[in-house]
């Protein structure tokens, strides 16, 4: 059940967009799709809606092949980056509009919109034209819209990427509560890796045309399968051969024997963080991110010798 | 005074010199002998017959260009074919033809001995497609930015919404490209009605057939009778104002839902 997507490629002229992507999507579940810009996330995305054709490989919905069926019968809610607000129709009918292609009787679309706009908090603004709202109010309006025809998986676009970082952190809170109330297989694109782990519930990481890894945040975060995705789900830093999370390289006054010397290049205060900027005795520099406290305990300056250790550290091939 | 009272007097001025008192000169002309002479001389069977043509034909034309107009303009944006650049440049050809010149082609091209074999000269038929000739661009011009600012999310957004192609387009690409088909529209019904060197040669001027209001217009001036050329002058007037008054509130209230 879910969504399988099995061998997936795309091509747009020589450029290869999707590389043999194979993705498993269980049901119910609230799944991030994560990767830099031109990884292919949009692409695989309207594949799996139907926006897009691909050249080879299959989109699995429900258990039913769907990958020759045309995007108004895959039973898929589409939520884009832009809104795609039907500008010549009101709320209410931007929100009708899939039950009045389905020929819905009029009292029942009547009362599922009702219910829609109360959903996502739009309920006094039924008569209001999309150029009448703000960005947080319009993507509310699409997800009702989408939500209207009661689809078998949501697929959002980047739905909060052109809205600002206070409406951002409100909509993501507010989708991950919807999403509880309503367990609908959702995949949400996003380039934003702090959105992934604070919404999703598994993260899918996509890196030139391919999928990297597959987990949860936790997952993802601790024990990342590539350089690209620890590097890119976090800060990283370097020492010697190994990638370390700034986090867990740890500052000492006294060394010992698995210790390394370096030099305070210099100290940035952070408010509840300090950032130490360092150097090894080989010339390489690092970075240390320690809590407010330990900075104060230590009373760095630039210039100063310390030790470094990594507590935890990944080396990949 | 401000800049912007410098720039609206001289506006108002110019308007005035250029636009409005000519018109009110032809208004004031028509009216001379008073409304019951004006009321007789747009009456005359003659200058009827002329004014029913003239009308019928500009309507005519108006629904042709806003069906085909649409068209050609989606073809243009939304088809990518050879010789879409030199089919583009093409449309603005009866802008920059001289209107005697674009009768002449007509009259060879659908004239007696026509070499693709269709004789439609000196009759009604002509009056259109001289019509249709010089007033192609307005409504392409006007749909073709639209179309290509209209942006495909909202169409595959319908499509996701299990919306058929027909009734994207009906319900979602129409409703958008409306102001401007109506815009193109009325500009092509305020120049039918006033054309004069397109249909001038292809029509042949029989009174009660081909003859349009331009040309009986023409004729009365010709024949000394400036009051009857003028009343029929204003009329004219009035329907061009009307479309273009009307084109103007249809737009505004559609605008009032842009953001
Ligand atoms: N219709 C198209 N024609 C040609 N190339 C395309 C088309 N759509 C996408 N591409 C290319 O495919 C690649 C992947 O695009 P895609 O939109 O899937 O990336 P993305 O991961 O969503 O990036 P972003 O975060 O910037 O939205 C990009 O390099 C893009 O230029
Ligand atoms: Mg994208």
């Amino acid at each position: 059940m879910g969504i399988t997507v099995r061998n997936v490629s795309k091509r747009f002229g020589e450029f290869v967009a999707l590389d043999e992507v194979s993705l498993e999507i269980p049901n119910g579940s609230l799944t991030a799709l994560l990767g830099p810009s031109g990884s292919g996330k949009s692409t695989l995305l309207r594949v799996i809606a139907g926006l897009e054709e691909p050249d080879a490989g299959e989109v699995v919905i429900s258990g039913e092949d769907k990958t020759r069926t045309p995007p108004q019968r895959r039973g898929v809610g589409f939520v884009f980056q832009h809104y795609a607000a039907f500008k010549h129709m009101t709320v209410w009918e931007n929100v009708a509009f899939g039950l009045e292609i389905r020929k819905r009787p009029k009292e029942q679309i009547r009362k599922r919109v009702g219910e829609l706009l109360e959903l996502v908090q739009l309920a006094g603004f039924a008569h209001r034209y999309p150029a009448q709202l703000s960005g947080g109010q319009r993507q509310r309006m699409a997800l009702a819209r989408a939500l209207a025809i009661e689809p078998e998986v949501l697929l959002l676009d980047e739905p909060f990427g052109a809205l600002d970082a206070t409406v951002r952190k409100e909509l993501r809170s507010w989708l991950r509560r919807l999403h509880e109330e309503m367990p609908v297989t959702t995949v949400l694109v996003t380039h934003d890796q702090e959105e992934a782990m604070e919404v999703a519930n598994e993260i899918v990481v996509m890196n030139h045309a391919r999928v990297e890894q597959v987990g949860t945040p936790e997952e993802i975060y601790e024990s990342p399968a590539s350089e690209f995705v620890m590097s890119f789900v976090g800060p990283v830093t370097r020492m010697r051969d190994a990638l370390i999370r700034p986090h867990d390289v740890e500052i000492l006054l006294d060394g010992d024997d698995s210790t390394v010397p370096a030099a305070v290049d210099g100290v940035l205060h952070l408010g509840f963080e300090v950032r130490v900027h360092l150097r090894l005795s080989g010339g390489e520099d690092l970075w240390a991110q320690i809590p407010r406290r330990t900075a104060r305990e230590l009373d760095l300056k630039p210039g100063d010798r310390v030790h470094v250790r990594a507590s935890r550290s990944r080396t990949f091939a | 005074m401000s800049g912007g009272m410098l720039g609206r007097g001289v506006a108002i001025t110019y308007l005035s010199l250029v636009v409005l008192i000519p018109l009110a000169a032809v208004a004031w002309a028509s009216g001379e002998g008073g409304p019951g002479e004006f009321w007789s001389a747009v009456t005359t069977p003659e200058a009827l017959s002329a004014l029913r043509l003239t009308f019928g034909a500009a309507l005519a034309v108006v629904a042709i260009n806003a069906a085909m107009g649409t068209l050609i303009a989606w073809v243009l944006v939304r088809d990518s074919f050879r010789g879409r650049g030199l089919v583009n440049s093409i449309i603005d050809l009866p802008f920059a033809l001289p209107t005697i010149v674009a009768s002449l082609t007509l009259l060879v091209l659908y004239g007696p001995g026509s070499p693709v074999g269709i004789d439609v000269a000196y009759s009604p038929v002509a009056v259109v497609v001289a019509l249709l000739f010089v007033t192609l661009p307005f409504v392409v011009r006007a749909v073709q930015p639209v179309l290509m600012e209209l942006d495909t999310d909202m169409e595959e957004a319908a499509a996701s919404l299990g919306a058929g192609r027909f009734t994207i387009f009906r319900r979602i690409i129409l409703p958008n490209l409306a102001p401007a088909i109506f815009s193109g529209a009325g500009l092509s019904f305020a120049r039918s009605i006033g054309e004069f060197g397109a249909v001038v040669l292809v029509t042949g001027n029989i009174p009660f057939e081909t003859q349009v209001a331009s040309v009986y217009i023409f004729g009365r001036i010709e024949g000394g009778d400036i009051p009857a050329a003028a009343a029929v002058s204003v009329v004219l007037l009035a329907f061009s104002l009307l479309a273009l008054v009307g084109m103007n509130v249809l737009q505004g209230r559609w605008l009032r839902h842009e953001g």
